[in-house]
């Protein structure tokens, strides 16, 4: 599973890292997590709003920090 | 950060503390100043000005839907609307430059275009509720006012003009999927929402508000003799409206995003005062920087003044808010209205790194006719209010 969170760095953007590797660390899921801060490589997802956390491909959630309960929905699928 | 840099800033601090001659009677005036200008701003902005001006940002940033608004950067969006919203909406969307960027490159690839991208870059930083509060209380609502409709007025010049200059590329740009935040339903209404962020709105008008000049008569002085009695049954009001309209979780998630705010934004400002008071001094107060230097410089109303202003301030880095501080101080040691008015126009929407990310984004070409765009407005806009202000 390939994970990117996208957010230039910002304080909400690293408690989104850290609620994403907790959340994968908990369930156990063999993940890739990157951090994309390019503002250029974000803006190619097409997001409008960061923090955002895009799985396989998918953008799962944007402008703000997820909920930890989300995160693993997104990984069981 | 790296552990080289971190040494590289240990060797500057003590490079510092054992060269600067602290014995020197202006280094120790300046240092003087330093903590007057910080006592003055603890005593006459933190508790009327700042605190509810945070509880704001919070709200907005909680309660106000994004994604209403980002649905009108999109690649289908009518062109008037996308000019007016965004030239707006960095009240609702703005309060860090951290979401100002990715936002203007995501405009500018994906959604309305450059025009619309660009004059959101310009209004979002100039126009966001801290600072223009902060700017109305400590330097005059007149440059208050001036600052919010001039950075409204010019986004807007500034993303036609950039829409035109560069219409022939502009077409060429890929449309592709967009994400915008979700919206999600709050159970309040708009007009709940509007009294509720209205309500905030006047216990900041009225606990700021400045006593009126001796010997005036009429509604200002009653006002001010009232202005606490006011305050407190907003303040009651208020806490009626978050008890009743508001789950406990959003409650908490206000408070929890008005705490990121001054986390984020306290130390910047105190760091801001600190210099400003050692290098400029409080108004009156000399300090480290002669004044006839910056009577010289960016003193009265001269076009070689607005434009020094504007140029300087575009290359300068602002970290939030501390434009407020510095400006005070300038103003103090004879800085005009006019050039003042410039700087602010010019300073928080541009610096040098802000020039660099602008410029991987946009390409050198348009950042530098954007760049000059914003100098040569904000240089008029400076020549005209200071024409006005005298």
């Amino acid at each position: 599973m390939d994970i990117k969170i996208l957010g230039p760095g910002c304080p909400k953007c690293e408690q989104t890292v850290k609620i994403v590797n907790e959340a994968v660390t908990e369930t156990g899921v063999d993940a890739k997590i990157e951090k994309v801060t390019g503002v250029m490589e974000i803006a190619g997802y097409g997001v409008f709003g960061t923090p955002a956390v895009v799985v396989d491909g998918e953008v799962k959630c944007v402008g703000k920090i997820p909920k930890k309960e989300d995160v693993k929905a997104w990984l069981k699928k | 950060m790296k552990e080289r840099t971190k040494l590289f800033y240990l060797i500057g601090l003590y490079l510092m503390a054992y060269f600067i001659p602290w014995s020197h009677p202006v280094i120790r005036q300046s240092g003087l100043e330093a903590f007057m200008m910080l006592q003055e701003y603890a005593r006459e902005h933190v508790l009327t000005c700042l605190v509810p001006a945070f509880f704001i940002a919070g709200a907005i940033a909680v309660f106000v839907s994004q994604a209403s608004v980002l649905k009108y950067f999109g690649a289908q969006a009518g062109k008037i609307l996308s000019y007016s919203v965004a030239s707006i909406s960095g009240t609702i969307l703005a309060v860090c430059s951290c979401t100002v960027l990715p936002l203007f490159a995501g405009i500018y690839t994906r959604g309305a275009g450059i025009g619309p991208a660009t004059a959101f870059l310009y209004s979002g930083p100039a126009i966001n509720v801290l600072a223009i509060t902060l700017t109305a209380k400590i330097l005059g609502w007149q440059l208050g006012l001036a600052r919010a409709i001039g950075a409204v007025f010019f986004a807007v010049i500034t993303g036609l003009l950039m829409a035109f200059i560069f219409r022939k590329d502009d077409a060429a740009r890929t449309a592709g999927q967009i994400y915008v935040p979700d919206e999600e339903d709050s159970g309040r209404t708009l007009f709940q929402d509007g009294v509720f962020l209205l309500t905030m709105v006047l216990i900041l008008v009225f606990a700021a508000f400045a006593k009126p000049a001796p010997g005036s008569t009429g509604l200002w002085p009653a006002i001010f003799a009232a202005k606490w009695y006011i305050t407190v049954i907003l303040l009651i009001a208020l806490v009626w409206m978050v008890k009743a309209w508001f789950k406990k979780d959003e409650r908490a998630s206000w408070v929890e995003s008005t705490w990121g705010f001054m986390k984020q934004i306290f130390p910047l400002l105190f760091g801001g005062v600190i210099v400003a008071g050692f290098l400029l001094g409080r108004p009156g107060h000399p300090a480290l920087i002669p004044e006839q230097y910056i009577q010289t410089l960016v003193g009265g109303n001269s076009l070689w003044s607005n434009l020094f202003a504007s140029v300087a301030g575009a290359f300068m880095y602002f970290a939030t808010l501390t434009e407020v501080p510095i400006l005070q101080g300038l103003i103090g040691s004879g800085m005009g209205k006019g050039p003042a008015l410039a700087l602010l126009l010019a300073g928080p929407a541009l610096s040098l790194p802000n020039m660099l990310v602008i410029g991987g984004v946009m390409g050198a070409k348009k950042t530098f006719v954007f760049c000059s765009i914003i100098i040569v407005l904000s240089t008029f806009a400076g020549m005209i209010y200071g024409t006005i202000a005298g």
